[in-house]
């Protein structure tokens, strides 16, 4: 079985390049499945259902959407092995820009729009930065000059990715893709992380609402950006 | 190395899926092709396929080459390689950055000098009426200063054998002079135009209707000579046009 983990920025076109690519991966004889996270609600499913794929949605609530994705993987490569299919989809939430969901075997795509300006890249953090495939997406709204210094931008932060510019409404860039998802790697066994979960062991974490900073303990980063442990 | 360029469109299907009646066209260097038709016919969509060389992924199935053969996947993304550059019919930029830092970072990610900035803004203020500054906001432009912008980086950062142009006559910019930057020597040139004069300046035009290439036809002596009429009223067009922004009357000046 493939994995490959879809994440982006909300909107940034994940769900409809996913569309084209899963009509190419099946012109060309494979049998993709996929798997939906979305925080509360999403209607990705009934996209991706009029394709006539196996199709799963994981809702992470009041979760964090990735730590959900991550701890939920392997439940889900069963799930698309019982239902007979090769490659599984993961297109995940994509909000929470400190985590990165990607295991070390799997293919890492990170979905990102242009129109959102050359200066993203550099926002996005390990999303972008341990990703095997970056997706530019809507550069048919941009320049081509714009398109360019985009993909510097993102081999600025990435210098090993391959970028595929995709075009979510045409379809352009599905083949390549579809062509790099048969070249991926199989996931593996013991699977482990690319990157760092975050710090999260602040009492926020385990529902303490109240704002003031003597409520707070474990451990606290001041806006200069201290680090310190409060508590036992 | 443009001298070598031959680019040659195949035919696929047009907006209904079928076969498109021009299934091949072969163009060499020097060359101005026009490509015209009425609005939403496709002509934008066969610049794209041209951009990105398509092989049949496209919704047309057209396939480009490249001196008779497919081209290299690595020359259809990597912009340090790229034998094509295209003014698309955008007339504005979205990127948060300054004039100067963009056509900085364009020259890098062409593999160019980031000191030819300098060029391409004094080019880029031939063609439009106020000044664009290094430090101006990309996204604060006019869509005329824009297109300007975007016509002189091509002219210098994208300087490439094939250049595509989607309709350049809408921005307001000096056309003629504009066409004749972009056009260099010896390049091929691809421009979709609704412009008597632009389409007759070229020595072929595809037809393009209902996605499809319908028609090619060779500019002859006689439309050449329409041409060069119509240039003439363009010509006094545009005197006219620059006497009423400069806030003038036109009065006595025919
Ligand atoms: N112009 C243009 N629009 C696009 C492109 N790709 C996607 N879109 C549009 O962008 C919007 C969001 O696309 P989706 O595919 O739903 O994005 P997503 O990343 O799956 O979104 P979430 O799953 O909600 O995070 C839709 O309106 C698409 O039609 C593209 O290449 N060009
Ligand atoms: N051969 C084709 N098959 C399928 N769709 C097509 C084909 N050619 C064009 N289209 C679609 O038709 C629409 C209009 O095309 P396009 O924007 O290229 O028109 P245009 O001639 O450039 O129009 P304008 O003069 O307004 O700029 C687009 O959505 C495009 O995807
Ligand atoms: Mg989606
Ligand atoms: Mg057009
Ligand atoms: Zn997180
Ligand atoms: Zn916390």
């Amino acid at each position: 079985m493939k994995l490959v983990v879809v994440a982006g920025t909300p909107g940034s076109g994940k769900t409809s390049v996913l569309l084209h690519t899963i009509k190419a991966l099946k012109r060309r004889g494979n049998k993709p499945a996929v798997v939906k996270v979305d925080c509360l609600w999403t209607d990705d499913d009934k996209r991706f259902g009029r394709l006539d794929v196996p199709i799963r949605v994981g809702l992470a609530r009041d979760m964090c959407p990735d730590h959900f994705t991550i701890y939920n993987t392997e439940p889900m490569l069963q799930w698309a092995e019982e239902e007979g299919a090769n490659v599984l989809l993961n297109e995940t939430a994509g909000l929470c820009l400190r985590c990165a969901p990607y295991p070390d075997s799997c293919l890492a795509v990170c979905v990102i729009d242009v129109t959102t300006g050359p200066n993203t890249p550099l926002k996005v953090g390990p999303l972008l930065t341990t990703a095997d495939i970056v997706v530019m997406t809507k550069g048919d709204i941009v320049s081509q000059a714009e398109r360019e210094v985009f993909r510097e931008r993102v081999l600025e932060v990435n210098p090993d990715s391959l970028v595929v510019e995709a075009n979510g409404l045409s379809g352009k860039g599905a083949i390549e893709l579809a062509e790099l998802i048969e070249d991926g790697v199989e996931a593996g066994e013991d699977m482990v992380l690319r990157y760092n979960p975050p710090l999260a062991i602040c009492t926020l974490c385990s529902g303490e609402k109240r704002v003031e900073r003597k409520y707070h303990m474990g451990v606290l980063r001041h806006l200069d950006g201290f680090m310190e442990y409060k508590g036992e | 190395m443009s001298n070598s360029i031959k680019l040659t469109i195949i035919g696929g299907v047009n907006k209904d899926g079928t076969k498109e009646p021009v299934d091949r066209v072969e163009v060499n260097p020097g060359d101005i092709l026009g490509i015209v038709g009425p609005t939403g016919s496709g002509k934008s969509t066969l610049i794209d396929d041209i951009e990105q060389l398509a092989q049949g992924d496209t919704p047309t199935e057209r396939r480009i080459l490249i001196n008779d053969e497919e081209p290299d996947a690595k020359m259809r993304v990597d912009p340090r390689l790229k034998l094509i550059a295209q003014l698309s019919q955008n007339m504005h930029f979205l990127a948060d950055m300054s004039v100067s830092e963009f056509l900085q970072m364009h020259a890098r990610s062409r593999g160019k000098d980031p000191e030819l900035m300098h060029k391409v803004i004094e080019l880029a203020n031939i063609l439009t009426g106020e000044p664009i500054h290094e430090d101006d906001h990309l996204t604060v432009l006019s869509g005329g200063q824009s297109r300007s912008l975007m016509t002189a980086d091509i002219a210098v950062i994208s300087d490439s054998p094939i250049v595509l142009i989607d309709e350049i006559e809408n921005a307001g910019i000096k056309k003629q002079d504009a066409l004749a930057l972009l056009a260099g020597e010896g390049k091929i040139v691809v421009v979709v135009t609704h412009d008597p004069v632009l389409a007759l300046m070229a020595s072929r035009r595809i037809v393009i209707k209902n996605g499809g290439m319908s028609d090619i036809i060779t500019t002859s002596t006689e439309e050449k000579n329409v041409g060069n009429r119509v240039s003439e009223v363009d010509n006094w067009m545009m005197d006219l046009r620059e006497i009423i922004r400069r806030g003038e009357i036109v009065e006595g000046v025919v």
